[in-house]
Protein backbone atom coordinates (compact mmCIF):
# COMPACT_ATOMS: atom_id res chain seq x y z
CA UNK A 1 0.00 0.00 0.00
CA UNK A 2 2.66 2.39 1.17
CA UNK A 3 4.82 1.58 -1.96
CA UNK A 4 1.88 1.86 -4.00
CA UNK A 5 0.95 5.06 -2.90
CA UNK A 6 5.34 5.70 -3.03
CA UNK A 7 5.24 5.10 -7.12
CA UNK A 8 2.23 6.98 -7.76
CA UNK A 9 3.88 10.00 -6.40
CA UNK A 10 7.42 9.82 -7.74
CA UNK A 11 6.86 8.16 -11.29
CA UNK A 12 5.41 11.22 -12.72
CA UNK A 13 7.63 13.55 -11.59
CA UNK A 14 10.55 10.93 -12.92
CA UNK A 15 9.23 11.29 -16.53
CA UNK A 16 9.50 15.24 -15.79
CA UNK A 17 13.08 14.77 -15.07
CA UNK A 18 14.45 12.51 -17.91
CA UNK A 19 12.05 14.66 -20.43
CA UNK A 20 13.64 17.73 -19.61
CA UNK A 21 16.87 15.88 -19.60
CA UNK A 22 16.13 14.39 -22.90
CA UNK A 23 15.06 17.86 -23.93
CA UNK A 24 18.88 19.24 -22.94
CA UNK A 25 20.19 16.44 -24.97
CA UNK A 26 18.51 16.94 -28.03
CA UNK A 27 19.18 20.96 -27.68
CA UNK A 28 23.15 20.06 -27.16
CA UNK A 29 23.05 17.86 -30.03
CA UNK A 30 21.40 20.61 -32.32
CA UNK A 31 23.81 22.98 -31.20
CA UNK A 32 27.41 20.96 -31.79
CA UNK A 33 25.69 19.35 -35.11
CA UNK A 34 25.09 22.98 -36.41
CA UNK A 35 28.09 23.99 -34.82
CA UNK A 36 30.00 21.32 -37.20
CA UNK A 37 28.13 22.15 -40.39
CA UNK A 38 29.60 25.67 -40.42
CA UNK A 39 33.29 24.33 -39.97
CA UNK A 40 33.33 21.86 -41.87
CA UNK A 41 31.33 23.97 -45.04
CA UNK A 42 33.88 26.38 -44.42
CA UNK A 43 36.37 24.15 -44.66
CA UNK A 44 35.06 22.21 -47.99
CA UNK A 45 34.59 25.80 -49.18
CA UNK A 46 38.44 26.15 -49.01
CA UNK A 47 39.24 22.58 -50.59
CA UNK A 48 36.75 22.84 -53.00
CA UNK A 49 38.04 26.58 -53.90
CA UNK A 50 41.61 25.22 -54.09
CA UNK A 51 40.91 22.36 -56.45
CA UNK A 52 38.62 23.98 -58.94
CA UNK A 53 41.10 27.04 -58.87
CA UNK A 54 44.45 24.86 -59.37
CA UNK A 55 42.17 21.81 -61.85
CA UNK A 56 44.04 22.65 -64.96
CA UNK A 57 47.33 22.09 -63.63
CA UNK A 58 46.37 19.62 -60.95
CA UNK A 59 45.37 17.03 -63.93
CA UNK A 60 48.87 17.80 -65.61
CA UNK A 61 51.75 15.73 -65.05
CA UNK A 62 53.71 17.92 -66.02
CA UNK A 63 53.18 19.88 -63.39
CA UNK A 64 54.62 17.19 -60.95
CA UNK A 65 57.74 16.77 -62.71
CA UNK A 66 58.45 20.63 -63.60
CA UNK A 67 60.78 22.66 -62.12
CA UNK A 68 59.87 26.00 -61.10
CA UNK A 69 59.85 28.63 -64.46
CA UNK A 70 59.29 32.22 -65.43
CA UNK A 71 56.56 30.64 -67.74
CA UNK A 72 53.58 29.92 -65.27
CA UNK A 73 52.17 27.48 -67.83
CA UNK A 74 55.56 25.25 -67.59
CA UNK A 75 56.25 25.89 -63.61
CA UNK A 76 55.84 22.73 -61.21
CA UNK A 77 56.44 21.52 -58.30
CA UNK A 78 59.33 19.12 -58.14
CA UNK A 79 61.78 20.79 -56.20
CA UNK A 80 59.51 21.93 -53.78
CA UNK A 81 58.07 18.00 -53.40
CA UNK A 82 61.09 16.47 -53.38
CA UNK A 83 62.75 19.56 -50.75
CA UNK A 84 59.18 18.77 -48.39
CA UNK A 85 59.89 15.10 -47.99
CA UNK A 86 63.29 15.31 -47.40
CA UNK A 87 63.13 18.56 -44.55
CA UNK A 88 60.62 15.94 -43.17
CA UNK A 89 62.80 13.06 -43.15
CA UNK A 90 65.24 15.32 -40.82
CA UNK A 91 62.54 16.53 -39.10
CA UNK A 92 61.63 13.34 -38.12
CA UNK A 93 64.64 11.67 -37.85
CA UNK A 94 65.62 14.44 -35.32
CA UNK A 95 62.58 15.50 -33.41
CA UNK A 96 60.97 11.59 -33.06
CA UNK A 97 64.16 10.12 -30.95
CA UNK A 98 64.99 13.49 -28.70
CA UNK A 99 61.48 14.02 -28.09
CA UNK A 100 60.64 10.75 -26.90
CA UNK A 101 63.57 10.43 -25.43
CA UNK A 102 63.01 13.60 -23.62
CA UNK A 103 59.44 12.58 -22.75
CA UNK A 104 60.87 9.35 -21.20
CA UNK A 105 63.07 11.00 -19.27
CA UNK A 106 61.03 13.89 -17.65
CA UNK A 107 57.83 11.00 -16.89
CA UNK A 108 60.02 7.89 -15.94
CA UNK A 109 63.38 9.37 -14.49
CA UNK A 110 63.88 12.71 -13.62
CA UNK A 111 63.47 13.39 -9.58
CA UNK A 112 60.73 15.94 -8.55
CA UNK A 113 62.33 18.91 -7.83
CA UNK A 114 62.60 22.76 -9.18
CA UNK A 115 64.84 22.28 -11.78
CA UNK A 116 62.22 19.67 -13.54
CA UNK A 117 59.21 21.70 -12.64
CA UNK A 118 61.36 24.81 -14.85
CA UNK A 119 61.72 22.34 -17.69
CA UNK A 120 58.29 21.25 -17.95
CA UNK A 121 57.43 24.19 -17.82
CA UNK A 122 59.41 25.65 -19.94
CA UNK A 123 58.79 22.60 -22.59
CA UNK A 124 55.00 23.62 -22.47
CA UNK A 125 55.32 26.97 -23.22
CA UNK A 126 57.54 26.52 -26.10
CA UNK A 127 54.28 24.75 -27.99
CA UNK A 128 53.54 28.48 -27.60
CA UNK A 129 56.29 30.15 -29.42
CA UNK A 130 55.84 31.87 -32.74
CA UNK A 131 57.46 29.55 -35.92
CA UNK A 132 59.28 33.01 -36.58
CA UNK A 133 60.91 33.24 -33.61
CA UNK A 134 62.52 29.57 -33.91
CA UNK A 135 63.30 30.69 -37.28
CA UNK A 136 65.06 33.89 -36.17
CA UNK A 137 67.45 31.03 -33.45
CA UNK A 138 68.08 29.09 -36.59
CA UNK A 139 69.47 31.38 -38.62
CA UNK A 140 71.50 32.50 -35.38
CA UNK A 141 72.70 29.70 -34.23
CA UNK A 142 72.65 27.14 -37.37
CA UNK A 143 73.80 29.40 -40.04
CA UNK A 144 75.48 32.18 -38.22
CA UNK A 145 77.01 30.36 -35.10
CA UNK A 146 77.62 26.70 -37.00
CA UNK A 147 77.56 27.64 -40.20
CA UNK A 148 75.80 24.97 -41.50
CA UNK A 149 74.28 27.23 -44.19
CA UNK A 150 70.81 27.29 -45.84
CA UNK A 151 70.50 23.80 -46.01
CA UNK A 152 67.72 20.84 -46.00
CA UNK A 153 69.92 19.95 -43.07
CA UNK A 154 69.22 23.35 -41.35
CA UNK A 155 65.84 23.61 -42.08
CA UNK A 156 64.99 19.87 -40.49
CA UNK A 157 66.95 20.99 -37.61
CA UNK A 158 64.23 24.21 -37.08
CA UNK A 159 60.95 22.00 -37.81
CA UNK A 160 62.26 19.49 -35.35
CA UNK A 161 62.88 22.35 -32.83
CA UNK A 162 59.52 23.44 -33.47
CA UNK A 163 57.62 20.50 -33.07
CA UNK A 164 59.32 19.04 -30.17
CA UNK A 165 57.25 20.32 -27.49
CA UNK A 166 54.44 18.60 -29.29
CA UNK A 167 56.07 15.14 -29.16
CA UNK A 168 57.29 15.54 -25.39
CA UNK A 169 54.31 16.47 -24.01
CA UNK A 170 52.32 13.78 -26.10
CA UNK A 171 54.82 11.01 -25.43
CA UNK A 172 54.52 11.89 -21.56
CA UNK A 173 50.65 11.95 -21.77
CA UNK A 174 51.04 8.41 -23.07
CA UNK A 175 53.13 7.17 -21.05
CA UNK A 176 50.88 8.64 -18.24
CA UNK A 177 48.13 6.84 -19.23
CA UNK A 178 49.47 3.32 -19.21
CA UNK A 179 48.08 1.99 -16.20
CA UNK A 180 49.74 1.74 -12.62
CA UNK A 181 49.32 -2.55 -12.60
CA UNK A 182 51.06 -3.31 -16.31
CA UNK A 183 54.10 -1.45 -14.11
CA UNK A 184 54.03 -3.67 -11.05
CA UNK A 185 53.39 -6.40 -13.03
CA UNK A 186 56.80 -5.99 -14.93
CA UNK A 187 58.58 -4.92 -11.29
CA UNK A 188 56.71 -7.53 -10.06
CA UNK A 189 58.74 -10.02 -12.39
CA UNK A 190 62.24 -8.68 -11.38
CA UNK A 191 62.19 -6.18 -14.30
CA UNK A 192 64.14 -2.73 -13.82
CA UNK A 193 62.99 0.49 -15.10
CA UNK A 194 64.86 0.45 -18.59
CA UNK A 195 63.12 -2.66 -18.83
CA UNK A 196 59.85 -2.00 -18.11
CA UNK A 197 59.81 1.28 -19.96
CA UNK A 198 61.74 -0.83 -22.71
CA UNK A 199 59.54 -3.96 -22.50
CA UNK A 200 55.91 -3.08 -21.60
CA UNK A 201 55.77 0.83 -21.23
CA UNK A 202 56.67 2.25 -24.53
CA UNK A 203 54.71 -0.46 -26.50
CA UNK A 204 51.84 0.26 -24.90
CA UNK A 205 52.06 4.10 -25.53
CA UNK A 206 53.20 3.64 -28.96
CA UNK A 207 49.56 4.58 -30.19
CA UNK A 208 49.68 7.58 -28.10
CA UNK A 209 52.94 8.51 -29.24
CA UNK A 210 52.36 8.03 -32.80
CA UNK A 211 49.55 10.34 -32.98
CA UNK A 212 51.16 12.89 -31.58
CA UNK A 213 54.41 12.93 -33.18
CA UNK A 214 52.27 12.85 -36.94
CA UNK A 215 50.53 16.01 -35.37
CA UNK A 216 53.69 17.85 -35.33
CA UNK A 217 54.78 16.44 -38.53
CA UNK A 218 51.92 17.40 -39.56
CA UNK A 219 51.97 21.00 -38.60
CA UNK A 220 56.05 20.59 -40.05
CA UNK A 221 54.98 20.58 -43.27
CA UNK A 222 52.85 23.66 -43.79
CA UNK A 223 55.21 25.90 -42.16
CA UNK A 224 56.70 28.54 -44.03
CA UNK A 225 57.82 31.25 -41.57
CA UNK A 226 60.55 29.83 -40.38
CA UNK A 227 62.26 27.99 -43.17
CA UNK A 228 61.80 31.52 -45.22
CA UNK A 229 63.77 33.01 -42.00
CA UNK A 230 66.55 29.89 -42.73
CA UNK A 231 66.84 31.74 -46.22
CA UNK A 232 65.39 29.09 -48.16
CA UNK A 233 65.59 29.11 -52.20
CA UNK A 234 61.97 30.13 -53.93
CA UNK A 235 63.53 29.36 -57.44
CA UNK A 236 65.50 26.07 -57.10
CA UNK A 237 66.09 24.11 -60.29
CA UNK A 238 67.37 21.44 -59.57
CA UNK A 239 67.35 18.64 -57.20
CA UNK A 240 69.51 17.38 -54.19
CA UNK A 241 71.61 14.81 -54.62
CA UNK A 242 69.95 11.41 -54.36
CA UNK A 243 70.43 9.61 -50.49
CA UNK A 244 70.12 6.35 -52.49
CA UNK A 245 72.82 5.22 -55.04
CA UNK A 246 73.99 2.16 -57.15
CA UNK A 247 77.82 2.01 -55.63
CA UNK A 248 78.44 1.26 -52.06
CA UNK A 249 77.97 2.56 -49.74
CA UNK A 250 74.62 2.91 -51.23
CA UNK A 251 73.38 5.72 -48.99
CA UNK A 252 75.30 9.61 -48.87
CA UNK A 253 74.31 12.29 -47.55
CA UNK A 254 75.31 15.58 -49.46
CA UNK A 255 71.52 16.46 -50.42
CA UNK A 256 71.49 17.07 -46.27
CA UNK A 257 73.63 20.08 -47.74
CA UNK A 258 72.28 20.87 -50.40
CA UNK A 259 69.90 23.96 -50.93
CA UNK A 260 65.85 23.40 -51.06
CA UNK A 261 62.61 24.66 -51.20
CA UNK A 262 59.43 23.36 -50.06
CA UNK A 263 55.69 23.31 -50.91
CA UNK A 264 54.61 26.14 -48.26
CA UNK A 265 57.10 28.75 -50.05
CA UNK A 266 56.83 27.08 -53.33
CA UNK A 267 52.95 28.41 -52.86
CA UNK A 268 53.58 31.89 -51.14
CA UNK A 269 56.06 32.68 -54.12
CA UNK A 270 53.79 31.98 -56.91
CA UNK A 271 50.69 33.87 -55.02
CA UNK A 272 52.61 37.08 -54.44
CA UNK A 273 53.01 36.95 -58.35
CA UNK A 274 51.17 39.50 -60.12
CA UNK A 275 50.05 37.20 -63.14
CA UNK A 276 46.90 35.28 -62.22
CA UNK A 277 48.50 31.94 -64.25
CA UNK A 278 50.95 31.67 -60.91
CA UNK A 279 47.50 31.58 -58.57
CA UNK A 280 46.53 28.58 -60.42
CA UNK A 281 49.84 26.88 -59.63
CA UNK A 282 49.72 28.17 -56.27
CA UNK A 283 46.04 26.74 -55.89
CA UNK A 284 47.29 23.60 -57.23
CA UNK A 285 50.07 23.17 -54.78
CA UNK A 286 47.66 24.14 -51.97
CA UNK A 287 46.08 21.20 -52.66
CA UNK A 288 49.01 18.53 -53.35
CA UNK A 289 50.62 20.03 -49.49
CA UNK A 290 47.03 19.24 -48.27
CA UNK A 291 46.96 15.52 -49.31
CA UNK A 292 50.11 15.78 -48.31
CA UNK A 293 49.45 16.62 -44.90
CA UNK A 294 46.17 14.20 -45.26
CA UNK A 295 48.18 11.40 -46.16
CA UNK A 296 50.56 11.60 -43.42
CA UNK A 297 47.37 11.73 -41.01
CA UNK A 298 46.19 8.28 -43.15
CA UNK A 299 48.93 6.50 -42.43
CA UNK A 300 48.39 7.74 -38.99
CA UNK A 301 45.16 6.54 -38.01
CA UNK A 302 46.41 3.01 -40.22
CA UNK A 303 49.26 2.27 -38.04
CA UNK A 304 47.24 3.19 -34.94
CA UNK A 305 44.65 1.12 -35.99
CA UNK A 306 47.29 -1.98 -37.15
CA UNK A 307 49.43 -1.53 -33.67
CA UNK A 308 45.95 -1.67 -31.79
CA UNK A 309 44.86 -4.97 -33.38
CA UNK A 310 48.29 -6.39 -32.67
CA UNK A 311 48.27 -5.86 -28.48
CA UNK A 312 44.25 -6.41 -28.30
CA UNK B 1 54.70 -40.70 -18.28
CA UNK B 2 52.33 -38.06 -18.99
CA UNK B 3 53.24 -34.91 -17.25
CA UNK B 4 49.82 -35.18 -15.04
CA UNK B 5 50.88 -38.86 -13.64
CA UNK B 6 54.24 -37.35 -12.74
CA UNK B 7 53.01 -34.50 -11.22
CA UNK B 8 50.98 -36.29 -8.95
CA UNK B 9 53.66 -38.62 -7.65
CA UNK B 10 55.54 -36.05 -7.45
CA UNK B 11 52.55 -34.52 -5.01
CA UNK B 12 52.01 -38.00 -2.74
CA UNK B 13 56.05 -37.83 -2.45
CA UNK B 14 55.71 -34.30 -0.56
CA UNK B 15 52.71 -34.32 1.07
CA UNK B 16 53.25 -34.30 5.43
CA UNK B 17 51.39 -37.70 5.38
CA UNK B 18 53.56 -39.25 3.45
CA UNK B 19 56.43 -37.80 3.86
CA UNK B 20 58.98 -39.71 6.41
CA UNK B 21 61.92 -36.89 6.67
CA UNK B 22 62.18 -35.37 10.00
CA UNK B 23 61.32 -31.38 9.39
CA UNK B 24 64.69 -29.76 9.37
CA UNK B 25 64.41 -25.36 9.18
CA UNK B 26 65.09 -25.59 5.45
CA UNK B 27 61.92 -28.05 5.24
CA UNK B 28 59.63 -26.39 7.61
CA UNK B 29 60.18 -22.19 7.02
CA UNK B 30 60.55 -20.68 3.95
CA UNK B 31 60.63 -16.92 5.71
CA UNK B 32 59.94 -15.38 8.95
CA UNK B 33 58.47 -12.04 9.62
CA UNK B 34 60.18 -10.94 12.50
CA UNK B 35 58.52 -7.49 13.81
CA UNK B 36 57.97 -5.64 10.83
CA UNK B 37 56.57 -2.55 10.95
CA UNK B 38 55.58 -0.48 8.11
CA UNK B 39 54.59 3.23 7.21
CA UNK B 40 53.27 5.20 4.20
CA UNK B 41 54.34 8.39 5.06
CA UNK B 42 53.43 9.11 8.26
CA UNK B 43 50.56 6.63 8.17
CA UNK B 44 51.92 3.33 10.12
CA UNK B 45 50.39 0.24 8.28
CA UNK B 46 51.72 -2.82 9.75
CA UNK B 47 52.70 -2.70 13.51
CA UNK B 48 55.34 -5.43 14.70
CA UNK B 49 54.06 -8.19 12.87
CA UNK B 50 55.96 -11.71 13.89
CA UNK B 51 54.81 -14.71 11.23
CA UNK B 52 56.20 -17.61 9.82
CA UNK B 53 55.31 -18.91 6.17
CA UNK B 54 55.66 -22.59 6.06
CA UNK B 55 57.83 -23.95 3.85
CA UNK B 56 55.55 -25.57 0.49
CA UNK B 57 52.46 -24.71 2.13
CA UNK B 58 49.30 -22.52 1.81
CA UNK B 59 49.11 -19.07 4.18
CA UNK B 60 46.13 -17.05 4.12
CA UNK B 61 45.89 -13.92 5.25
CA UNK B 62 42.20 -12.64 6.34
CA UNK B 63 40.89 -9.94 7.74
CA UNK B 64 38.49 -7.01 7.39
CA UNK B 65 39.50 -4.29 4.88
CA UNK B 66 42.29 -2.12 5.42
CA UNK B 67 43.51 -4.34 8.26
CA UNK B 68 46.86 -4.36 6.25
CA UNK B 69 46.85 -7.81 4.67
CA UNK B 70 47.93 -6.22 1.17
CA UNK B 71 50.47 -4.21 2.19
CA UNK B 72 51.73 -7.21 4.56
CA UNK B 73 51.82 -8.76 1.10
CA UNK B 74 53.72 -6.75 -0.85
CA UNK B 75 56.20 -5.67 1.42
CA UNK B 76 57.30 -9.90 0.69
CA UNK B 77 58.34 -8.65 -2.97
CA UNK B 78 59.18 -5.04 -1.87
CA UNK B 79 56.40 -3.50 -4.25
CA UNK B 80 56.40 -0.89 -1.74
CA UNK B 81 59.96 0.64 -2.87
CA UNK B 82 58.46 1.92 -6.16
CA UNK B 83 56.87 5.10 -4.57
CA UNK B 84 58.87 7.44 -2.42
CA UNK B 85 58.44 7.70 1.43
CA UNK B 86 57.39 4.55 2.53
CA UNK B 87 59.35 2.74 5.50
CA UNK B 88 60.23 -0.52 6.92
CA UNK B 89 61.47 -1.53 10.01
CA UNK B 90 62.00 -5.26 11.34
CA UNK B 91 62.81 -8.39 9.44
CA UNK B 92 61.43 -10.55 6.54
CA UNK B 93 63.88 -13.59 6.86
CA UNK B 94 64.41 -15.51 3.77
CA UNK B 95 65.66 -19.22 4.05
CA UNK B 96 67.83 -21.03 4.19
CA UNK B 97 70.15 -18.33 3.86
CA UNK B 98 68.38 -16.37 6.82
CA UNK B 99 68.70 -13.07 4.91
CA UNK B 100 66.65 -10.44 5.30
CA UNK B 101 64.98 -9.48 2.43
CA UNK B 102 64.48 -5.99 3.42
CA UNK B 103 68.00 -5.24 3.12
CA UNK B 104 68.74 -7.13 -0.14
CA UNK B 105 68.35 -5.62 -3.64
CA UNK B 106 64.40 -4.93 -4.43
CA UNK B 107 65.19 -6.07 -8.13
CA UNK B 108 66.76 -9.39 -6.48
CA UNK B 109 63.98 -9.97 -4.33
CA UNK B 110 61.23 -9.67 -7.14
CA UNK B 111 63.32 -12.46 -9.06
CA UNK B 112 63.02 -14.75 -6.12
CA UNK B 113 59.25 -13.53 -5.11
CA UNK B 114 56.39 -13.22 -7.53
CA UNK B 115 53.35 -12.04 -7.44
CA UNK B 116 49.81 -12.02 -8.64
CA UNK B 117 47.49 -9.15 -8.14
CA UNK B 118 43.50 -8.04 -7.88
CA UNK B 119 43.05 -7.71 -11.07
CA UNK B 120 44.04 -9.52 -14.06
CA UNK B 121 46.88 -7.79 -15.41
CA UNK B 122 48.11 -9.26 -18.37
CA UNK B 123 50.67 -7.33 -20.82
CA UNK B 124 49.22 -6.03 -24.06
CA UNK B 125 51.34 -9.02 -25.60
CA UNK B 126 50.88 -12.70 -26.45
CA UNK B 127 50.20 -15.35 -24.66
CA UNK B 128 53.59 -16.82 -25.05
CA UNK B 129 55.14 -13.70 -24.24
CA UNK B 130 52.98 -12.79 -20.88
CA UNK B 131 54.45 -15.78 -19.35
CA UNK B 132 57.82 -15.76 -20.57
CA UNK B 133 58.20 -12.29 -19.42
CA UNK B 134 59.62 -12.87 -15.92
CA UNK B 135 62.46 -15.26 -18.18
CA UNK B 136 63.24 -12.80 -20.52
CA UNK B 137 63.53 -10.28 -18.04
CA UNK B 138 65.93 -12.37 -16.71
CA UNK B 139 68.13 -12.74 -19.78
CA UNK B 140 67.05 -16.22 -21.15
CA UNK B 141 67.09 -16.49 -24.70
CA UNK B 142 67.42 -20.52 -24.82
CA UNK B 143 64.44 -21.15 -27.36
CA UNK B 144 64.23 -24.14 -26.04
CA UNK B 145 63.86 -23.67 -22.28
CA UNK B 146 61.63 -20.47 -22.95
CA UNK B 147 59.09 -23.16 -24.46
CA UNK B 148 59.56 -26.01 -21.78
CA UNK B 149 59.11 -23.47 -19.17
CA UNK B 150 56.10 -21.66 -20.05
CA UNK B 151 54.23 -24.84 -21.14
CA UNK B 152 55.27 -26.28 -17.70
CA UNK B 153 54.04 -22.99 -16.05
CA UNK B 154 51.14 -22.89 -18.15
CA UNK B 155 50.17 -26.73 -17.22
CA UNK B 156 50.66 -25.62 -13.93
CA UNK B 157 48.05 -22.85 -14.07
CA UNK B 158 45.86 -25.52 -15.65
CA UNK B 159 45.77 -23.43 -18.35
CA UNK B 160 47.33 -25.05 -21.13
CA UNK B 161 44.78 -27.27 -22.67
CA UNK B 162 42.84 -23.98 -23.38
CA UNK B 163 45.12 -22.13 -25.46
CA UNK B 164 48.48 -24.49 -26.36
CA UNK B 165 46.53 -23.44 -30.20
CA UNK B 166 46.91 -19.68 -29.75
CA UNK B 167 50.13 -19.07 -27.79
CA UNK B 168 50.51 -16.36 -30.00
CA UNK B 169 47.24 -14.77 -29.77
CA UNK B 170 46.96 -11.76 -28.04
CA UNK B 171 46.37 -12.36 -23.93
CA UNK B 172 43.89 -10.01 -24.17
CA UNK B 173 41.55 -12.12 -26.39
CA UNK B 174 40.96 -14.51 -23.02
CA UNK B 175 38.67 -14.09 -20.60
CA UNK B 176 39.03 -12.88 -17.00
CA UNK B 177 39.82 -16.27 -15.68
CA UNK B 178 42.17 -17.17 -18.05
CA UNK B 179 43.55 -14.23 -18.01
CA UNK B 180 44.35 -14.66 -14.42
CA UNK B 181 45.39 -17.72 -14.72
CA UNK B 182 47.51 -16.31 -17.19
CA UNK B 183 48.94 -14.11 -15.04
CA UNK B 184 49.67 -16.82 -12.43
CA UNK B 185 51.67 -18.73 -15.22
CA UNK B 186 53.54 -15.31 -15.50
CA UNK B 187 54.56 -15.46 -11.95
CA UNK B 188 55.43 -19.00 -11.96
CA UNK B 189 57.21 -19.23 -15.02
CA UNK B 190 60.58 -17.78 -13.02
CA UNK B 191 59.96 -20.88 -10.49
CA UNK B 192 59.48 -17.97 -7.82
CA UNK B 193 60.09 -19.73 -4.32
CA UNK B 194 57.31 -17.91 -2.76
CA UNK B 195 54.24 -17.24 -4.72
CA UNK B 196 52.16 -13.70 -3.30
CA UNK B 197 48.38 -13.94 -4.18
CA UNK B 198 46.25 -10.77 -3.41
CA UNK B 199 42.58 -11.32 -3.78
CA UNK B 200 43.15 -13.83 -6.86
CA UNK B 201 39.62 -14.32 -7.06
CA UNK B 202 38.06 -11.01 -6.14
CA UNK B 203 37.15 -10.18 -9.69
CA UNK B 204 36.06 -13.57 -11.28
CA UNK B 205 33.13 -15.61 -11.40
CA UNK B 206 32.60 -18.79 -9.12
CA UNK B 207 33.63 -21.12 -12.16
CA UNK B 208 37.27 -19.38 -12.52
CA UNK B 209 37.23 -19.24 -8.67
CA UNK B 210 37.45 -23.08 -8.61
CA UNK B 211 39.48 -23.00 -11.17
CA UNK B 212 41.92 -21.37 -9.17
CA UNK B 213 41.13 -22.70 -5.92
CA UNK B 214 42.24 -25.96 -7.93
CA UNK B 215 45.56 -24.88 -9.12
CA UNK B 216 46.97 -23.71 -6.04
CA UNK B 217 46.23 -26.89 -4.45
CA UNK B 218 47.83 -28.43 -7.07
CA UNK B 219 50.97 -26.50 -7.04
CA UNK B 220 51.34 -25.87 -3.47
CA UNK B 221 53.83 -28.79 -2.81
CA UNK B 222 56.19 -27.43 -5.35
CA UNK B 223 55.44 -23.63 -4.06
CA UNK B 224 55.36 -21.50 -0.93
CA UNK B 225 52.31 -19.79 -1.32
CA UNK B 226 50.58 -16.98 0.33
CA UNK B 227 46.82 -15.48 -0.18
CA UNK B 228 45.34 -12.93 0.92
CA UNK B 229 41.51 -13.07 0.47
CA UNK B 230 38.05 -11.64 1.73
CA UNK B 231 36.38 -15.04 0.91
CA UNK B 232 36.75 -17.07 4.52
CA UNK B 233 35.41 -20.19 3.04
CA UNK B 234 38.39 -20.14 0.54
CA UNK B 235 40.77 -20.13 3.09
CA UNK B 236 39.74 -22.62 4.91
CA UNK B 237 39.50 -24.78 1.46
CA UNK B 238 43.14 -24.41 -0.16
CA UNK B 239 45.31 -22.95 3.09
CA UNK B 240 47.33 -24.91 5.60
CA UNK B 241 47.62 -21.79 7.85
CA UNK B 242 45.81 -18.97 8.25
CA UNK B 243 46.83 -15.27 9.68
CA UNK B 244 44.35 -12.80 11.20
CA UNK B 245 45.07 -9.24 10.98
CA UNK B 246 43.29 -6.68 12.24
CA UNK B 247 44.33 -2.52 12.44
CA UNK B 248 47.77 -3.41 11.56
CA UNK B 249 48.50 -5.94 14.20
CA UNK B 250 48.15 -10.32 13.93
CA UNK B 251 46.00 -11.19 16.34
CA UNK B 252 45.69 -14.87 15.35
CA UNK B 253 48.06 -17.34 13.42
CA UNK B 254 47.07 -21.13 13.17
CA UNK B 255 47.08 -23.95 11.37
CA UNK B 256 43.57 -23.10 9.04
CA UNK B 257 41.58 -25.78 10.75
CA UNK B 258 42.23 -24.93 14.11
CA UNK B 259 42.14 -21.48 13.31
CA UNK B 260 38.17 -21.63 12.08
CA UNK B 261 37.00 -24.27 14.58
CA UNK B 262 38.62 -22.62 17.71
CA UNK B 263 39.61 -19.65 17.73
CA UNK B 264 41.80 -18.37 20.71
CA UNK B 265 41.08 -14.18 20.35
CA UNK B 266 37.50 -12.44 20.15
CA UNK B 267 38.56 -10.56 17.84
CA UNK B 268 38.87 -13.54 15.46
CA UNK B 269 35.93 -15.18 16.39
CA UNK B 270 34.02 -12.64 15.84
CA UNK B 271 35.48 -11.78 12.32
CA UNK B 272 34.99 -15.60 11.04
CA UNK B 273 31.22 -16.00 13.01
CA UNK B 274 30.29 -12.88 11.07
CA UNK B 275 29.96 -10.58 14.18
CA UNK B 276 32.60 -7.95 12.31
CA UNK B 277 33.79 -7.13 8.87
N1 LIG C 1 49.47 4.08 -0.82
C1 LIG C 1 48.97 4.28 0.42
N2 LIG C 1 49.20 5.44 1.06
C2 LIG C 1 48.73 5.66 2.32
N3 LIG C 1 48.01 4.77 3.01
C3 LIG C 1 47.74 3.59 2.43
C4 LIG C 1 48.21 3.29 1.10
N4 LIG C 1 47.78 2.05 0.76
C5 LIG C 1 47.09 1.61 1.85
N5 LIG C 1 47.07 2.52 2.83
C6 LIG C 1 46.45 2.36 4.14
O1 LIG C 1 47.07 1.30 4.82
C7 LIG C 1 46.12 0.50 5.48
C8 LIG C 1 46.21 -0.94 5.03
O2 LIG C 1 45.88 -1.03 3.66
P1 LIG C 1 45.88 -2.37 2.84
O3 LIG C 1 45.70 -2.03 1.42
O4 LIG C 1 47.07 -3.15 3.21
O5 LIG C 1 44.57 -3.06 3.42
P2 LIG C 1 43.94 -4.46 3.03
O6 LIG C 1 43.90 -5.26 4.27
O7 LIG C 1 44.62 -5.04 1.86
O8 LIG C 1 42.47 -4.04 2.66
P3 LIG C 1 41.52 -4.63 1.52
O9 LIG C 1 41.01 -5.89 2.07
O10 LIG C 1 40.47 -3.61 1.38
O11 LIG C 1 42.34 -4.81 0.29
C9 LIG C 1 44.76 1.11 5.18
O12 LIG C 1 44.38 1.88 6.30
C10 LIG C 1 45.01 1.98 4.01
O13 LIG C 1 44.17 3.11 4.05
MG1 LIG D 1 44.12 -5.38 -0.21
Amino acid sequence: MVNAEMSQATLPNLTGIVDANRRTDLVMAGIGISVLIVAMSLLAAVVIDLIVGGWPRLINPDFYLNFPSRHPLQAGIVSAWVGTILVMLVTAGIAIPLGVGAGVYLEEYAARNWITDFIEINVSNLAGVPSIIYGLLALGLFIHGFGLGETILTAGLVLALLILPVIIVSTREAIRGIPLDLREAAYGLGADKWQTVRLYVLPAARSGILTGTIVGLARAIGEAAPVITIGALTFIAFLPPSPIQSSPPFINFEWLESPFTIMPIQMFNWVSRPQAEFHINAAAAGVILMLMTLAMNGIAIWLRYHLRRQIR
Amino acid sequence: MTQKSFHDQHVTQLSPKTEPTPNTQRESLAAEVRKLSFWYGETQALKEITLSIAYRKVTALIGPSGCGKSTLLRSFNRMHDLYAGNRYSGEICLFPENHNLIDLDPFMVRLRIGMVFQKPNPFPKSIFENVAAGLRIQGVQNKKLLSDRVEQALRDAALWEEVKDRLSQSAYGLSGGQQQRLCIARALAPQPEILLLDEPTSALDPIATAKVEDLITEIRHRFTVIIVTHNMQQAARISDFTAYMHLGKLIEFAPTGELFTTPQETLTRDYITGRFG
